[in-house]
This record gives structure tokens, C-alpha cells and sequence, in this order.
């Protein structure tokens, strides 16, 4: 199971690192933001996509858009750990087709909680 | 014949008339003719002086009408005031997290040490063959206790070192605010560039007042996009959020999720 970690501050990266670790997954790889985490994604052999919204460049919202787009990554199960708090948001995160929708600040609970049912669903 | 040999011409025949009537001691035709020698130079002098005047009213006109600077003074100071006293909190909040834990996981990690220590030094005695029996049943007993403790102390200070980096979450979520406030500081700097612009517009000729003073991006241009953690008392609460994962979990799960 791989997994790349898309967030602009390090810190934050780190401690989602640092949390799929104790999880049990430690094949992880980080991106700054969407338009370096896209070229990655389409080299290949990830598995789980997990992105912020607010990043310079390209926002978590749009790579999601464009994932979705790409008949070769389409199928990539992506959760969005994000500070976006508004309705509207979230509804447009779940139109452009997001797995999971985490608001920040969260819990070690609340990770290890959506990416199960994530994979219950996609399982099932 | 140009101009400026028409004037040229005229201001010699005047200056001819004038000395004429000095010289006839006729002061009352000299200060006519002086009055028609002065004559352009004060319509000139008039006509700059209205030109002033019309700049001085257009830059007051563009001042009171850059909402962009009204806007940033009367709303988003106090916004951006109360979204860094929320940043303030917020870091008093995180040390303190982090010191508790560490509070708590000190005297932990003080503790086993000592107690394995202290096991360390019978258990060389007892390869020794120096412990008495009653001293080996006590140093069974303490090693049956030691175990069990380890596996729970341990345990305990795994999750306060998790709660240490949990608590780091504050740089992202502070980080998102005072990246937005800065946002603010530099509209900010564009109006009064343009502003100060506006006034010293005489000075720098090149740049018309009316085009320099282009206000900066509205607040609304900004807050469509996204805009990072929704600070209390603030223009957030005006907006329709969540107040939690809770919040999130039910909004998704009513579009079928």
C-alpha cells in the first residue's frame, strides 16, 4: 500500500506521516502541493491519495479534479484532510467525486477511523 | 510670422511706448502698458494655478472613493486583529498541550529508569550467587512487578509522545491564518503606495493620479477561493460552516455518503 501525503507545510505532512505509520502503513510519499503531487501520481503505482485544500499553485481540490479526469488514476481513492470548513465546500469536494472529508484540527482516531471505511467501501 | 515672434514684436513696441511715456513723466499711460505687459504672464499663472486646483479635487475625489482602503480600514483591521489574537491562543494552547504532556512523561521515563537500575544491580548480585533466598524472592517479586508496569508505562508515554505531535498541528492551522493576514498587510501597502502616489502626483508626472490609484483585490475576490481554518469572531461566523468532524460526517452521510 502506497500512499502520498499532499500538504504546502511540512509540519503537517510529518505528523500525517508519522500517524499512517503507526497504522501500519509506511510506504509514504509527500508532495507540496498539487502540481508536484499530479506528475507522481500519474508516474504510478500509488494507491491512496490523502490532500489539503488550501496549497499554492494547484489546490487539493483541483488535483482531486484532476485524478479524476485521468482514465489511468480515475479509480484512486483520495481523502481530503483539510482546515476547509464551509458547507459549501464540502459538497463541492464530494461533487468532484472525494472518498473522505476530514476537517482540521482532527484526531489519530478520526484517520485511522475514515481511511477503514474507505476501504470497507471500495472492498464491498 | 510665428508666435513667438508676434509676441516678440508686440512686447518691443510696448517697451518702446513705455519708456516714451517715462520719459514724458506720463506715469498714469506707463502703468497701463505695464499692466498689458503682465498680462499673459498672469492669464499663465491662472491657468496653472486652475489646473492645481482641479488635480487637487480629482485626488481627493479618488481618495474617498478607494473603498478598497475604507474597507481595510473599518473591516478587516479589526478582522485581522482578532484572527492574530486567535493565533496567540492558539500557540498558548499547543505549548501548553505539549508541556502537560511532558509533565506527565518525565517523571515516567525518571521512573523506569531508576527501577531498572535498581533490578540491574540485584540481578548482578544474583549472578553472583550473593542473594540470600529471602532477597531472591523479593527480587522476583519486584521483577514480576517491573514487567507488568513496563508494558503499561511504556504504553502511556506512546500515547503522550503522540499527544506531543498531535499538538503541532497549530503551525498548519496558524500558519493558514497569518498567511491570510498577510494577504491583508499587503493590500494594505498597495492603497498606500497608491495613495501617497496620489498625493506626490506633481511630482512624478509620468503616472496620472486617476490610473495609480487602482485598488487592490476586494476582500470578496479573496474569500472565494479557499480561506483556511474559520476563525471566531470573525468574518467567518458569517459564513456557513461546520463546527467539526461531527458536522462533516452528517453533511456527507445526507448526500449519500
Amino acid at each position: 500500500m502506497k500512499i502520498l501525503i499532499v500538504d504546502d507545510f511540512s509540519t503537517m505532512r510529518r505528523i500525517i506521516k508519522n500517524l499512517l505509520r503507526d497504522l501500519g502503513f509506511n510506504n509514504t510519499m509527500e508532495a507540496d502541493d498539487g502540481s508536484t503531487a499530479l506528475p507522481m501520481l500519474k508516474g504510478g503505482g500509488f494507491d491512496f491519495l490523502i490532500t489539503d485544500w488550501n496549497m499554492p499553485n494547484m489546490e487539493g481540490i483541483e488535483l482531486l479534479r484532476q485524478v479524476r479526469a485521468d482514465p489511468d488514476i480515475k479509480t484512486l481513492p483520495v481523502l481530503m484532510v483539510t482546515a476547509e470548513a464551509k458547507r459549501e465546500q464540502i459538497v463541492e469536494a464530494a461533487q468532484a467525486g472525494v472518498n473522505g472529508y476530514i476537517v482540521k484540527p482532527f484526531t489519530a482516531e478520526t484517520l485511522k477511523e475514515k481511511i477503514d471505511k474507505i476501504f470497507e467501501r471500495i472492498a464491498g | 510670422m510665428d508666435n513667438a515672434e508676434e509676441r516678440l514684436t508686440t512686447h518691443l513696441a510696448l517697451a518702446r511706448e513705455l519708456v516714451g511715456h517715462l520719459e514724458n513723466g506720463d506715469e498714469e499711460n506707463a502703468r497701463l502698458v505695464i499692466q498689458q505687459l503682465r498680462f499673459p504672464y498672469e492669464r499663465e499663472l491662472f491657468e496653472e494655478l486652475g489646473k492645481l486646483t482641479r488635480e487637487l479635487h480629482e485626488a481627493l475625489k479618488s481618495f474617498r472613493g478607494d473603498s478598497r482602503l475604507v474597507e481595510i480600514t473599518q473591516d478587516e483591521i479589526p478582522d485581522a486583529k482578532e484572527r492574530l489574537n486567535y493565533v496567540v491562543t492558539m500557540t498558548e494552547q499547543a505549548t501548553h498541550r505539549t508541556l502537560n504532556a511532558v509533565d506527565e512523561g518525565l517523571p515516567i521515563a525518571e521512573s523506569l529508569h531508576r527501577r531498572a537500575a535498581a533490578l540491574t544491580e540485584n540481578w548482578a548480585r544474583f549472578r553472583r550467587r550473593e542473594l540470600s533466598l529471602d532477597e531472591f524472592r523479593d527480587f522476583a517479586h519486584d521483577l514480576d512487578a517491573f514487567f507488568d508496569a513496563t508494558g503499561q508505562e511504556t504504553e502511556r508515554l506512546r500515547s503522550l509522545m503522540s499527544e506531543i505531535m498531535m499538538a503541532q498541528d497549530f503551525q498548519d492551522l496558524t500558519g493558514q491564518i497569518i498567511g491570510r493576514v498577510l494577504r491583508l498587510v499587503h493590500d494594505l501597502e498597495e492603497s498606500l503606495v497608491g495613495l501617497i502616489r496620489l498625493s506626490s502626483g506633481r511630482m512624478a508626472p509620468s503616472e496620472p493620479p486617476g490610473e495609480v490609484a487602482t485598488p487592490a483585490v476586494s476582500r470578496d475576490e479573496h474569500e472565494r477561493g479557499p480561506t483556511g481554518p474559520a476563525v471566531p469572531n470573525t468574518h467567518d461566523a458569517l459564513a456557513d460552516v461546520v463546527s467539526g468532524q461531527d458536522d462533516v460526517d452528517a453533511l456527507l452521510s445526507s448526500l449519500g455518503f
